[in-house]
């Protein structure tokens, strides 16, 4: 390593500015939030990582011989909770949006400093309730807390769970506030709406989300509480309750909250791909539009989920027609960035290959949600390991390979060190060969009719869940090596100059990493985004 | 929010405006207009609450068009919350509850 | 300002240091407060849409259980928040004009309304308790001489009536005591002076969330107390 001390490194910068656990703990920094953030998702990513392999251990065999069936339930809904509310669900937002979007629209700050700490304490709250519930028995509802089950059968730690995502859900309402006031009214002078960066297009539309949906989630948890601990009988069958009205409030939020998930991971593929193809993205207010289009029509489609539970036919009939209507939008995203690929000067970064893993597995993930969307096919497929196929490729092939791809690329920023390249690469192949041996068997295991959440199979579908869980091991190898790198690059990763990736937007116009105000004076934007036609691309790039 | 005055006049005016439609919805209510009750009562409380959210809350004298667009996107969504799912609820077939 | 050479920017006390100026700060902060009041029609329209589910398929229900609901103490409930909306409206007034010693009376005022209000609601509620009206294990329901003898209440059913009156006024009731703390410490603020015709954005986004709350009340009132009070 180079004996010469870099005088980059003496810079002052949010990170040296000043030293100690308070400094951190009582920070008002929207970059330090998003590391205390970045911390804390990876923690809960772990857990809820644990409780997969579990999972897939003891789906190895057909018996039901790893652990009983009532502990297989609570390793499933725990799974599901942590990694849905505390992983997903904040991952892009709390560390990305939060250390990204002040940056992106040349502002020293959100709107709200204090209330974007006091989300992540929410945050860390909730995340105790979690972990204590988990740690004293579990819960065993199933992610989705059906009724008249987790109100009036369940015995495990039901309330508790539910406060806990009660108040998670706190979280991420404040900081979708935050977003949208910060994006409406701290733009600098000449960053107009139609020169945002489509990241920023993406973290307001998912802003939306938080804030219209996570209320409805919150009242529904809500109500389940009061009527485990007061005896209330909103949901229950024996005094004219309906367990329907239950899940008709339960998707109002969770389905829209799949596009809370999917959302900001487009906005970095939009913004990974031009930057590597060095060309502006195709279709930008197409893009910028169908990010609000995907988040206005998510609220129409949530009875989706509910096509055999009992509902009327003719209201499926809806529910089935704007579901396919919502396939829309997203379709447009990924034509347009496979256009901007199209004869554009393509290097094969890390964020790239993590961008191009993500183009095709979203798009997978995507169509077979039209199979689920048809009323017919959905009788066979629905509560199967098709749906399971389905979702995890849109929130691992997709969302989790966004994260990374965006980890990637901005870490030099974030960090002020570059990882290595060669050991990125390594990692994006390892995740797309671990991720595609898990999932895929499991499209056709349930196609072939084997039911979500039984922890005992018969015979005949061994093959390909020992396929599944072989390729389980080699996705978390995949996971653990940019965590190894990233805190490796941390020590002894070459230092980061402004803008290694010779990228468009005013995040790579300051220092990496950024000073505390994020810019020495507020810019004035004049040029329109993505503009790669008059940006020399600067010390050569990915090494 | 501007930095608009209201004249007391006109918060009182308001004042007496909502107490006078109180009294109305509970006094219609004792009257049989079969299923006109319901209608009149949520019609008399929407009005209430136009009143409250124009005179008191300033919406009627704010000058950012966001404020606005707030308020009729929550309305807009309560409604899609309600529409959607009363749609499955009037189509069921009759004899399920 | 200052008029010499050295460049000195005096700003309000109150002007926090990422926004350019005060009135940047005084959209954002309004801005904010009135997305959480439309997060807070999502979280009171879960239950509206509950309610309005079950009076559509237990309407016999829902009109006896709202007949044993005290209509006197419910319109006086609802004058009283009427009477603390008008008390709010004028306290930002107050504060646009400086006038401390008035706000500090009105905020007051406000703050004994809310109180008037959730003691009344208690009276209520322990007369409910008192009925058996509250839905669990000792819940009984005997049906007052019903306008229509012919339909028959479901003493099951019509724990559903009750067990929304108790959540949805529960809730409320929840919003009001916050508000009242919320008004508690707004009142210790302005007796220190602390609002003024440059500075009240906080007593403005206050009274937007005790607007707010009065006209969830508007509508409770109505859907919970008036279903049907034909004679």
């Amino acid at each position: 390593m180079a004996t010469v001390v870099n005088p980059v490194a003496e810079r002052e910068n949010y990170l040296n500015q000043e030293y100690g656990v308070r400094s951190w703990l009582l920070t008002t920094d929207h970059k330090r939030i998003a590391l205390l953030y970045l911390a804390s998702i990876t923690f809960f990513f772990f857990v809820g990582g644990l409780f997969a392999l579990l999972i897939r251990l003891e789906l190895l065999t057909p018996a039901g011989d790893l652990v009983q069936a009532d502990t297989y339930n609570k390793l499933f809904t725990m799974h599901g909770q942590i990694m849905v509310f505390f992983f997903l669900v904040p991952s892009i937002p709390a560390v990305l949006g939060n250390f990204l979007v002040p940056l992106m629209i040349g502002a020293r700050d959100l709107a709200f400093p204090r209330i974007n700490l006091l989300s992540w304490y929410l945050y860390i709250i909730a995340g105790i309730l979690m972990m204590h519930a988990v740690l004293t028995g579990g819960v065993d509802t199933g992610w989705t807390f059906y009724t008249p089950f987790s109100t009036a059968f369940s015995n495990t730690k039901v309330i508790e769970a539910g406060l806990a995502i009660f108040v998670v859900g706190f979280s991420s309402i404040l900081t979708g506030l935050n977003f949208v006031v910060t994006i409406h009214r701290m733009r600098a002078p000449g960053m107009t709406w139609w020169r945002l960066p489509l990241f920023i297009w993406s973290m307001y539309a998912t802003s939306i989300i938080f804030l219209l949906g996570t209320p409805v989630l919150a009242i529904t948890l809500t109500l389940v509480i009061f009527e485990r601990a007061f005896h209330l009988g909103i949901f229950d069958p024996t005094r004219g309750g309906d367990p329907l009205l239950f899940q008709h409030l339960f998707w109002f939020y969770s389905h829209p909250a799949v596009y809370i998930m999917i959302l900001p991971s487009m906005g970095i593929i939009s913004e990974i791909v031009p930057c590597f193809s060095r060309k502006r993205i195709f279709g930008y207010s197409f893009v910028a539009m169908a990010s609000i289009g995907i988040a206005v029509l998510g609220f129409l489609v949530w009875a989706h989920h509910m096509f055999v539970a009992g509902m009327s036919i003719y209201a499926a009939l809806i529910f089935s027609f704007l579901s396919y209507l919502v396939a829309v939008p997203s379709a447009i995203k990924v034509f347009n960035w496979t256009a901007t690929l199209y004869k554009g000067s393509i290097t094969f970064s890390t964020p790239l290959l993590y961008a191009f893993g993500f183009i095709g597995l979203f798009t997978m993930g995507g169509l077979t949600g039209l199979f689920l969307a048809a009323l017919g096919v959905d009788v066979h497929v629905t509560d199967t390991y098709f749906v399971i196929a389905h979702f995890h490729y849109i929130m691992v092939g997709g969302a989790v390979m966004g994260y990374l791809g965006g980890m990637h690329f901005w870490w030099p920023k974030i960090s002020g060190r570059m990882y290595p390249e060669s050991l990125g690469r390594l990692a994006a192949l390892i995740v797309f060969i671990g991720f595609n041996l898990t999932f895929f068997p499991q499209f056709i295991l349930g196609y072939l009719g084997m039911p979500r959440r039984y922890w005992q199979y018969p015979p005949e579908f061994q093959v390909l869940n020992v396929l599944s869980t072989a390729g389980s091991t080699i996705l978390a190898v995949g996971y653990l090596l940019p965590m190894a790198y990233f805190l490796w690059s941390m020590r002894y990763g070459k230092h980061a100059e402004p803008n290694p990736w010779g990228a468009a937007g005013l995040e790579w116009m300051t220092p990496s990493p950024p000073p505390t105000f994020n810019f020495e004076e507020t810019p004035l934007v004049t040029w329109e985004a993505y503009d790669y036609g008059n940006i020399r691309s600067s010390q050569g790039g990915p090494g | 929010m501007s930095e608009h005055v209201v004249s007391t006049k006109l918060y009182y005016a308001i004042w007496i405006a909502l107490l006078v439609l109180t009294g109305v919805t509970a006094g219609v209510a004792f009257i049989d207009l079969g299923p006109f009750n319901t209608i009149v009562a949520l019609t008399i409380a929407t009005l209430k609450a136009v009143l409250v959210l124009l005179f008191f809350m300033h919406l009627k004298y704010t000058s950012e068009k966001m404020t606005s667009v707030v308020v009729i996107s929550a309305l807009f969504w309560l409604l899609i919350l309600l529409a959607l799912s009363l749609a499955d609820y009037t189509t069921r077939p009759l004899g399920v509850n | 300002m200052s008029d010499s050479p050295a460049i000195v920017e005096s700003h309000n006390p109150e002007q926090q240091h990422h926004f350019a100026d005060m009135e940047q700060q005084r959209q954002a902060s309004s801005l904010g407060m009135w997305l959480f009041l439309a997060t807070e029609v999502m979280f009171f329209g879960g239950m509206f849409c509950a309610y309005l589910i079950y009076r559509y398929w237990y309407y016999p229900e829902f009109a006896a259980g709202s007949k044993t609901l005290d209509i006197r103490l419910g319109a006086i409930n609802t004058a009283v928040l009427i009477c603390s909306s008008l008390t709010v409206a004028l306290s930002v007034r107050a504060a646009q004009f400086g006038k401390r010693k008035l706000l500090v009376t009105l905020l007051v005022a406000t703050i004994l309304l809310g109180l008037v209000f959730l003691g009344i609601k208690g009276v209520e509620w322990a007369s409910k308790f008192e009925e058996h009206h509250v839905p669990g294990y000792s819940f009984h329901f005997e049906p007052q001489a019903p306008s229509h003898p012919n339909t028959k209440i479901d003493p099951q059913r019509i724990q559903i009536f009750f067990s929304l009156y108790f959540a949805m006024t529960g809730i409320h009731a929840l919003h009001m005591v916050i508000g009242v703390g919320l008004f508690a410490v707004l009142t210790f603020y302005a007796w220190k002076g602390r609002y003024n015709s440059a500075y009240y954005t906080p007593i403005e986004n206050a009274g937007l969330y005790w607007h707010f709350v009065d006209i969830i009340w508007i509508y409770l009132f109505p859907l919970l107390y008036l279903i049907d009070r034909k004679k």
